[in-house]
């Protein structure tokens, strides 16, 4: 009985000592994290979430400041995706940050714009150009649709247009499996 | 709205699984002719236990009865069992080992097409490590009459009567003899001692044998089955007893006893060929069947149970995974590529 | 004999072809209104060249190739532009895409046609001739041929094959083309010949159209070509593929991804060699091609038909049974549905496949899948369909493209042989696109960040050059430069800061002016009346570009992988 407790106690002693060393020897260096959960964010850079840009929430994720539902553009498959990368358990998209919209761009209606350049200043990806007193359009490509143009324009000329499927842009759907229930017990 | 290809071979699971069964004809008329009627009795019990069984489990898993119940697979297994299993034992024993295997290792992990162990061999296995005494009485060839045999499956006769009708298997025997006598003991003189050796294996039972062979080979010939598994696993046999009775003859039974003697042509084309559980790469298909016949071949030479089939398929079959994903062939236009796992 | 390859796998399904090579290449007659997409091949979409009312010639070009991964598009009769507008493809979406509409007149009256000698122009100027008449590959892949014309690294090309071989039931206008055009498919070899400077041309032709192979022979005895050789190869679907067609004649396997030019070789359908031909020696660019009308119809048959005819008017030609129930662009084994019957002809249009319910029965219900193994002993690419079905079922995209999901050219051979009825090829294009929609996205969100990046550093730098300024007009110095470069750099948001209210007002006032301004004008629009036809025309034109614009700001461009075929 002795024996077996002392040779139990022995093998915790040196394994959690091995553990211990393993820790400090193999500690890893920098913060790869960050990267990674800013790898999974859209970047779509709208500051839903209460911070300035995805990289800072992805820092706030890290340092543990930020929950990983505050991301209304990466909606339900980016907490699925975070929650699967930090090993936490997945939650639905607080609301107090907004509500998962299909994918939308800006679009200025060139006849209302009058060039004031506050859109421009408000872009963080720069998607759109044009200069003082001159009209100023979207880079379509570019635009994450962050919606952060549309508050400034003084003259509301600036719409968010949802993404239409193209035939370019078209999917094959899932197969549908067809388990057809046995005939007797169609209802 | 369904989608290209609309042109479809007239091919189905049922067509495939029929075609099993017909193909186990032959083996089944030679086993009638030695061993006498009761396996259509046990064929018959399995069968019948097999579709209750599968009826049942798919009605409660919500499935489509009729579909899966028609597609044939659950026969194949049923009659699978009853070929493997004595055919004397009691009926209930029958219907336990195809209960389980229908439910148990079929259904529990998903049903037709889940399932990574060979559902008949799971069955074998639980009945020879629980049920050994009963698992281990054959019929002498000719020894016993339907009504005899009727009766041992259903009323369990005393076990005098059962010595009188039944024996060891051959490589039960051969096994035991060797064990129990010691160095004084050879294969030549243990098989000589004994009435039930046939020509070069059992009586009765390298015509069995054969039957599976003939219907093994039309398997072949139908593209049912494709060569690797049951070639590996015989050759691998073969390789392996032959060695060992060239080393060391008195002790080792040959090639053609094992080939002959026990369950092995029925495991080559019937057993490991389950396609759900086997190896599918054509690397992988010789590998895994290699590895039974190596295991079977061990647990028959130094094992404590008469034939090691059964677990050699579940052995083998939990190695498929790593098996496939190390072996998979060469993708058109990258023949000297690396494969996918590096 | 040649010494033929052989490539793995490969099914034999019923042919049907006989039906519709009793009788020659029909003209299907010009419809009332042509319907011509602008998006026909694989790369951008052209851009429209008319505007409504414009009057347009046999021929004239109406949609400009979009950079060089594109072909252009052009009037397949002479007529009126009615509108440029979105009209449904031929296309398993069932979505609509920019189209010109064209009112014929019945006339058919060509442009100016001129031969092209390219034996005296560069090749990269031929290049830009065929890309802008339009020629892609009509074997039904449309990958712009002027891309593929020209030569690997070497300079030269070992072998260019050409494909004959029509392997897909129901369709034989390849059949067709080479028994009644033999000469014209010959003389265009001729010129891709040249401008791939290419040793040897191999024909494949699959050795069930004994007619065709003759013809062929006979039109490369005759036109004295050397070492131009008609090889018939063993019938089994898929040898037209291009990767197997390569593999047979020359016995090299082009991976998916790599340019087969990289190999030595390079390989082209017949109706693509016939219609370079056309565009050559008759200064015709690509308005009309052979299609087989097939299947469910009473009198099947090949047809030339005009690019933009509707597929119901073609097919009426050819007498569709009361019971069709949907329409399949190309053959049985990989052909798309057809979201209704009024979408037009298009470039990638070889049959028009009626169907019914007693042709091509609905599946019997699927089964699980058994392993058994039969897919990958049909598939001509070695693939393991089994194992790329369960991941693409499951959704494991990653282990599918490990598993060489995209070596798969969606045969169908494996959905053909598969005892357990799986739509296997359903669940590959999903995994497909599913990954091509991933990859987009992610392509777009790295850009996205990268420009944020680049943002944030601009700003920074601007800060820290305003700061300077800043110091060096300050008569204080620099201690109140520090001071005013501390601040900045210290204040993370910089930009939300208030400016002084009396400014903001003088800003509010500015910007209500400039709005009462703008309005003004949008009031009265003014120079509109009036017009020129002309001037009517150019805004016509613009406004169409407009529409176009709109149209590619709606859709996110989706990476191309170029197919190699």
């Amino acid at each position: 009985m002795l024996t077996a407790i002392l040779v139990m106690a022995l093998g915790a002693v040196v394994l959690g000592a091995a553990l211990g060393y393993a820790a400090v020897r193999f500690r890893v260096q920098g913060d790869p994290l960050v990267e990674k959960i800013d790898a999974v964010l859209p970047q779509t850079q709208c500051g839903q979430c209460g911070f300035p840009g995805c990289k800072p929430y992805a820092q706030a994720i890290a340092k543990g400041e930020a929950d990983i539902n505050q991301c209304p553009p990466g909606g339900e498959e980016g907490i699925r995706k975070l929650a699967d990368l930090l090993g936490r358990e997945v939650k639905p998209l607080s609301a107090e940050h907004g509500v998962e919209k299909p994918k939308a761009v800006a679009f200025i209606d060139e006849q209302i714009c009058i060039g004031c350049t506050l859109c421009i200043q408000a872009c963080p990806v720069d998607a759109i150009v044009g200069a003082a007193k001159q009209m100023h359009t979207v880079i379509a490509a570019q635009c994450t649709g962050c919606e952060l143009c549309v508050p400034p324009c003084p003259v509301n000329c600036i719409s968010m247009q949802p993404i239409v499927e193209t035939v370019e842009t078209w999917k094959w759907k899932y197969p549908i499996i067809e388990i057809k229930p046995a005939p007797a017990r169609i209802s | 709205m369904t989608n290209s290809p609309y042109l479809l071979k007239p091919a189905s699971v049922q067509s495939i699984m029929l075609r099993v069964l017909a193909a186990l004809l032959p083996g089944i008329a030679a086993y009638v002719w030695f061993f006498g009627a009761a396996i259509l009795v046990q064929i018959a019990l399995a069968t019948v236990a097999a579709l209750a069984a599968e009826a049942l489990i798919l009605k409660l898993r919500d499935k489509p009865v009729m579909l899966f119940l028609t597609d044939g697979s659950a026969l194949v297994t049923a009659w699978l069992i009853a070929l493997s299993l004595p055919p004397l034992v009691p009926w209930w024993l029958t219907v336990l080992a195809v209960a389980i295997a229908i439910i148990v290792a079929k259904h529990l992990y998903g049903g037709l097409g889940q399932n990574p162990f060979n559902p008949a061999m799971v069955a074998f296995a639980l009945m020879i490590v629980a049920y050994p005494q009963l698992m281990s009485h054959w019929p002498l060839p000719g020894a016993a009459t339907f009504t005899q045999q009727w009766q041992m499956i259903f009323h369990a006769l005393a076990p005098e009567t059962l010595d009188a009708l039944t024996s060891a298997t051959p490589l039960d025997a051969l096994r035991t003899a060797l064990h129990t006598q010691g160095t004084t003991a050879s294969v030549a003189s243990v098989l000589a001692g004994n009435g039930n050796i046939g020509q070069f294996a059992g009586r009765g039972w390298e015509w069995v044998a054969g039957g599976y062979l003939l219907g093994g080979l039309w398997m072949l010939q139908q593209r049912i089955i494709t060569w690797h598994l049951p070639a590996a696993f015989l050759a691998t046999l073969f390789a392996l007893s032959g060695a060992a009775s060239l080393a060391d003859g008195a002790h080792h039974a040959g090639p053609l006893f094992h080939l002959f003697g026990g369950g092995a042509m029925l495991a080559a084309f019937f057993i490991i060929t389950d396609p759900v559980s086997a190896a599918t790469t054509p690397k992988g298909k010789l590998i895994f069947a290699a590895g039974i016949a190596l295991i079977t071949w061990i647990i028959r030479s130094f094992g404590a149970y008469p034939d090691g089939i059964a677990f050699g398929v579940l052995l083998m079959n939990i190695a498929v995974p790593l098996i496939d994903m190390y072996t998979q062939p060469a993708v058109f236009g990258h023949k000297k590529e690396d494969m996918p796992h590096e | 004999m040649r010494q033929l390859f052989d490539f793995n796998g490969g099914v034999k399904p019923d042919y049907h072809k006989d039906a519709s090579v009793q009788r020659p290449i029909a003209v299907s007659p010009a419809p009332a209104f042509l319907v011509i997409p602008l998006h026909q091949s694989i790369g951008g979409t052209p851009r429209p060249l008319v505007a409504p009312g414009d009057h347009v010639l046999k021929g004239q070009r109406i949609g400009a190739a979009d950079g060089n991964l594109s072909a252009a598009v052009h009037a397949s009769t002479s007529g009126t532009v009615s509108a440029v507008e979105m009209r449904r493809m031929p296309h398993p979406s069932g979505l609509s895409a920019l189209c010109v509409v064209i009112e014929t007149d019945g006339k058919d009256e060509w442009g100016e046609r001129q031969p092209f000698d390219y034996r005296n122009r560069p090749r990269e100027e031929t290049r830009d001739y065929l890309r802008d008449a339009g020629i892609v590959g009509l074997g039904g892949a449309v990958f712009p041929s002027h891309l593929k014309l020209a030569p690997g690294k070497q300079g030269s090309l070992d072998t260019l094959v050409i494909n004959g071989a029509e392997c897909e039931p129901f369709i034989t206008c390849d059949d067709l083309l080479m028994r009644e055009r033999a000469a014209g498919i010959v003389r265009g070899i001729r010129i891709m010949r040249e401008l791939l400077a290419a040793h040897r041309v191999l024909i494949g032709i699959e050795d069930n159209k004994p007619q065709a192979i003759a013809a062929m022979q006979a039109a490369v005895s005759g036109s004295g070509e050397s070492d131009m050789e008609i090889v018939a190869i063993p019938t089994r679907y898929p040898a037209g593929g291009a990767k197997q067609l390569i593999r047979v004649l020359t016995g090299i396997e082009v991976p998916h991804g790599k340019r087969s030019t990289d190999y030595g070789v390079q390989c082209f359908n017949v109706g693509t060699a016939y219609a370079i031909h056309e565009a050559i020696d008759l200064g015709q660019p690509l308005i009309s091609r052979i299609v087989t009308v097939a299947g469910n119809v009473a009198a099947p048959r090949n047809y030339e038909v005009l690019l933009g005819t509707p597929m119901r008017a073609v097919m009426a030609l050819a007498e569709p049974l009361p019971d069709t129930d949907r329409i399949i662009m190309g053959g049985p084994m990989m052909g798309v549905p057809m979201p209704g019957d009024e979408v037009p002809v298009v470039k990638a249009t070889n049959c028009i496949l009626a169907g019914s319910r007693k042709l091509f029965p609905p599946p019997p219900p699927e089964m699980p899948c058994i392993r058994c193994g039969e897919c990958a002993k049909a598939c001509p690419a070695d693939l393991q369909p089994f194992e790329l079905y369960w991941f693409a079922r499951a959704k494991i995209f990653g282990k599918a493209q490990e598993y060489h999901l995209f070596d798969c050219i969606e045969c169908g051979c494996c959905a053909y042989v598969c005892p357990s009825r799986i739509p296997l090829v359903d669940y590959y294009r999903f995994a497909k696109s599913e990954i091509w929609a991933r990859e987009a996205e992610k392509e777009a969100a790295d850009k996205a960040r990268e420009h944020y990046e680049f943002r944030q550093q601009r700003e920074e730098r601007e800060k820290q050059e305003k700061a300077a300024r800043l110091a060096a007009k300050t008569a204080a110095g620099r201690e109140k430069a520090a001071v005013a470069l501390a601040s900045v750099t210290s204040a993370e948001s910089a930009t939300a800061a208030p400016a002084a209210s009396p400014e903001e007002d003088a800003k509010k006032a500015l910007i209500a002016a400039a709005l009462a301004r703008a309005r003004a004008q949008q009031a009265q629009p003014a120079n509109t009346t009036g017009l020129t036809p002309e001037q009517e025309a150019e805004i016509a034109a613009i406004e169409a570009r407009r529409a176009a614009m709109r149209e590619e700001i709606r859709k996110q461009a989706r990476p191309h992988l170029p197919p190699d075929n």
